[in-house]
């Protein structure tokens, strides 16, 4: 078996790469769901009455989105300027935790001007916990996988210091959790009793500010070129410390933004569960997206929906809705795959075999 | 493999049928036809030489032959037996030995543990030093070669590192020896001291596969050269029925016209290095010591030297990616010991660097794309603030591509996909349409072929005569000579005085590049070598 690099990939090679990887992690999902006694076909279609299948299904499928877009996008960003950022998760509770310390009643303003601020504030947030990596990164050569991801416990831990401690609220009868967001400062929803907020609008709008600033400026084209060739990018004299540095505030910035939407949007205060790991899905939504922005966006409304509709399978036929994490988990490595099959091509020689 | 106890291993019966025959081998990577059709024989005790543009395939042929790719169609006989397809192991054991021009050896461990290496087998309890020293030193004795076995390999000169190489090879009893653009790293004096060696191996019946692209050694050396052109054999002749011109012919396909060389006065001084120190990080040892050089405007000025002497880090300083330990260094009478990179673009400073794919251009994105990376930091034409308007680089890139005759099938194609010469010539589109003050031209025409090599340095000259001043770093001493006004050498980290070309010859080159010094006496003796040379060439 040899790997020949294609000249060329075929447009249709390409879109059809995550359709493929899709049916494929659904073909192996649909013998864990034989396994567990259940029809696939079945299963699927529960899978899909759950996600879509009543306004309600498809209200709570976007308000999951949301924050994965979020934090697809964060990770998306860095990666394409190959900075490794792992930190989403603890990004992303840096931004709840600044709302919920400047935002349950030490600042009050009206709402026109509060939900930017939240917003401001969150990013801020997110942005500033990152530049410790960044900074160990730049002087000292330090691999920032390691310091994000490392990040992302202290200050998971240091949350619930805070939830335990100086934030929890004393209306909470003894649960750690923080007083609620201000009334001016709550994600106004989008549609009537639903948890749909206006995050997913800003979300939406990140996705394509993000894609025109790769596609449109010369940061993006920085950023492009950082990652793809960082030595000629440094001969061309695109710095690259500098380069990296704006990459960790807008990823750290978006990863915040995902905080300050699931605590004035969603929630209304930060608990310890407001992310069950949203940090770490948005490396799978950015890597099944390609890093394309608005691939980010797709491709987080298919994890939605794989997580809300399994939910919904496993209370209708006791499948274990584990089977979701099972699917993104396969979906990921059949894109990746996909992608090497698009810049290689695989020759069987099976003489070669009969000769040896 | 089992050590042979025989003394005086390279005395092989003497065959007279053709030891190696290579017959009709084709072989395409994707649409890319790389050999076709191509039949050659050796004999024992011939060199021969394997002449060809870059991609002409003669490294696909010669990868073929040792087994590390499988040919399409076709086979190859070696002492009348077929080889089978795709076996390292085969061919290795039908006595052919390769030389590859990067070389693979542990800088770590000496001559001796580098020869032996990987030829005992695991389950060995102790190795067999002295077996295999005594074999090496008959070798050596045979051979005429020269070498310290117990030295370690990282302090060994470039030829010695060679010779180990070459050494390895016959270690492992290689009759057909392939070596790869030998004397592509070598300085003259060493050249002569391989070929010494070449001859005295052919005449204990070894055969030689020679691949190169200078043709002055070609003609020297071999007695028969294959010329390969577009992945076809278009010539099998004996040596002694061609001269240079016919043969640069053979290759190219057409004559190919070296540019007219303008002698101008030089303008005011561009680049001034004065004293310029750069200390290593770690261990307190100079890189850079005591550089002075002044390169004026419509100047060429070449430095000269053995790869690694320094040559990389003066690059650097110029171009803005290292900053200097101590001493002046000065643009056009601007201080530039502090400029960055794109600082100094500003100051009107083009670069070619030395590795063309890695750190010139970014595979992954488009050719357009390419063309407007160096201007980043002086505000083009094709950009709006922080927005680039793609049209206006689209048109500008289309001027380009054809001003500079970059051959791509589209701007939109990816630039690891161009071949090395149009990729050099994208970075030179790039660079010289900025019309630079500064040309720093760091191996230009490395690995390029004849046709891109001479509008490299058409280029280049044209870049002069509109008034930049040029410092052409090269390895390729016929280059130095041809384009530059003076020429400095690199050795150890020191730069000689500035010497006007017409006071060089090759052989002066080398003894500068060795660390020698020029006396009115080497002067003499050289001129005598240099005619004995001639005599035994013609």
């Amino acid at each position: 078996m040899q790997f020949e690099i294609r000249e060329h990939t075929p447009l249709a090679f390409l879109l059809a790469v995550p359709l493929v990887a899709v049916l494929c992690s659904m073909l192996l999902a649909s013998l864990l769901i034989l396994w567990a006694g259940q029809s696939p076909l079945q299963g699927f279609a529960l899978i899909f009455e759950g996600a879509f299948g009543s306004s309600f299904a498809i209200t709570e499928t976007l308000a999951k989105t949301t924050p994965l877009i979020f934090t697809g996008l964060a990770a998306a960003i860095a990666f394409k300027a190959k900075f490794w950022n792992i930190g989403g998760e603890g990004q992303l509770y840096c931004g709840a935790l600044a709302i919920t310390w400047l935002g349950t009643g030490m600042i009050d303003l009206p709402p026109i001007l509060m939900i930017p601020f939240l917003i401001l504030i969150g990013m801020i947030a997110g942005a500033a916990i990152l530049m410790l990596p960044v900074f160990l990164k730049n002087k000292l050569k330090v691999d920032e996988v390691v310091t994000t991801l490392l990040l992302n416990f202290i200050i998971l831990l240091f949350v619930g210091y805070c939830l335990e401690g100086p934030l929890k609220d004393p209306m909470s009868l003894g649960w750690p959790q923080a007083e609620p967001i201000v009334d001016s400062g709550v994600f106004p929803a989008l549609i009537e009793r639903s948890r749909l907020h206006i995050g997913l609008i800003f979300a939406l709008l990140a996705a394509v500010v993000t894609w025109a600033i790769f596609r449109f400026t010369l940061w993006g084209f920085e950023i492009r070129a950082q990652g793809l060739n960082a030595v000629a990018a440094r001969h061309a004299g695109i710095n690259s410390n500098w380069t990296i540095l704006k990459v960790a505030l807008l990823s750290g910035g978006l990863a915040g933004l995902a905080g300050v939407s699931e605590v004035a949007g969603l929630k209304g205060y930060l608990t310890l569960d407001i992310s069950p790991g949203y940090g770490y899905t948005g490396i799978a939504v950015a890597m099944l997206a390609n890093l394309h922005p608005l691939g980010v966006v797709l491709s987080a409304l298919f994890l939605a929906s794989i997580f809300v509709g399994a939910d919904f399978m496993g209370r209708s036929i006791g499948v274990p809705n584990f089977i979701a994490d099972i699917m993104v988990a396969c979906s990921v490595l059949c894109i990746l795959i996909g992608l090497l099959l698009c810049k290689y091509k695989i020759r069987f020689n099976f003489s070669s075999k009969v000769a040896n | 493999m089992q050590l042979s106890g025989c003394p005086f291993y390279y005395s092989i019966k003497k065959t007279a049928m053709p030891i190696l025959e290579i017959e009709n081998i084709s072989k395409s990577f994707a649409s890319v036809v790389a050999n076709k059709e191509i039949s050659l024989s050796l004999d024992q005790g011939e060199i021969l030489a394997l002449l060809g543009e870059n991609g002409a395939g003669k490294t696909t042929l010669m990868n073929i032959l040792f087994g590390q790719y499988r040919a399409d169609s076709g086979q190859i006989k070696a002492w009348g037996k077929v080889l089978p397809a795709n076996s390292t192991d085969a061919a290795l054991k039908a006595g052919i030995g390769m030389v590859h021009q990067h070389f693979t050896l542990a800088e770590n461990m000496t001559v001796l543990e580098n020869v032996m290496l990987g030829t005992q087998s695991l389950f060995a309890l102790r190795s067999n030093t002295t077996g295999a020293r005594r074999k090496i030193e008959n070798i050596c004795r045979d051979m005429g070669l020269t070498i310290a076995l117990d030295q370690l390999v990282a302090d060994l000169s470039i030829g010695e590192k060679q010779r180990v190489e070459i050494l390895k090879a016959l270690y492992r009893d290689a009759k057909i020896l392939i070596l790869d653009e030998p004397t592509a790293v070598l300085i003259p004096q060493e050249v002569e001291g391989l070929f010494k060696m070449l001859r005295k191996m052919q005449k204990s019946g070894l055969s030689v596969i020679i691949i190169s692209h200078k043709l002055d050694e070609v003609l020297a050396i071999s007695q028969n050269i294959v010329v390969l052109r577009q992945g076809e054999r278009v010539a099998h002749v004996a040596t002694a029925s061609v001269d240079r011109d016919a043969l640069a012919e053979l290759i190219v396909g057409k004559k190919v016209i070296q540019p007219t060389i303008h002698e101008l006065p030089p303008g005011e001084p561009i680049l001034q290095l004065k004293q310029v120190n750069l200390f290593h990080d770690a261990k307190g040892k100079y890189r850079l010591k005591n550089i002075n050089l002044t390169l004026r405007a419509k100047q060429i000025i070449g430095i000269a030297g053995v790869s690694g002497n320094g040559q990389r880090e003066l690059a650097e300083v110029i171009s803005g990616v290292q900053k200097i330990s101590s001493g002046s260094f000065e643009i056009q009478q601007q201080d530039c010991r502090k400029k960055s990179i794109k600082q100094l673009t500003k100051l009107q400073v083009a670069r070619i660097p030395e590795d063309r794919h890695s750190a010139g251009i970014v595979g992954e994105m488009s050719v357009w794309e390419n063309l407007m990376l160096e201007d980043l930091g002086s505000a083009p034409c094709w950009s709006r603030g922080i927005w680039i308007k793609s049209s206006a680089a689209k048109e500008r890139a289309a001027q380009l591509i054809e001003k500079f005759d970059i051959r791509c099938a589209n701007m939109q194609m990816p630039a690891k996909l161009l071949s090395g010469g149009n990729i050099q010539k994208l970075i030179l589109a790039r660079n010289l349409q900025l019309l630079p003050k500064l040309v720093l031209a760091n191996q230009p025409v490395r690995g390029l072929d004849e046709g891109a090599i001479s509008f490299v340095h058409q280029q280049l000259i044209d870049a002069k005569v509109s008034g930049s001043g040029i410092l052409l770093i090269s390895e390729d001493l016929d280059e130095l000579l041809r384009l530059s006004d003076f020429v400095q050498v690199m050795h150890n980290g020191e730069l000689s005085r500035a010497y006007p070309r017409d006071e060089l010859t090759p052989k002066l080159l080398g003894i500068l590049m060795s660390g020698g010094k020029i006396t009115a006496a080497t002067d003499h003796t050289l001129t005598d070598t240099d005619s004995a040379l001639a005599d035994t060439g013609s």
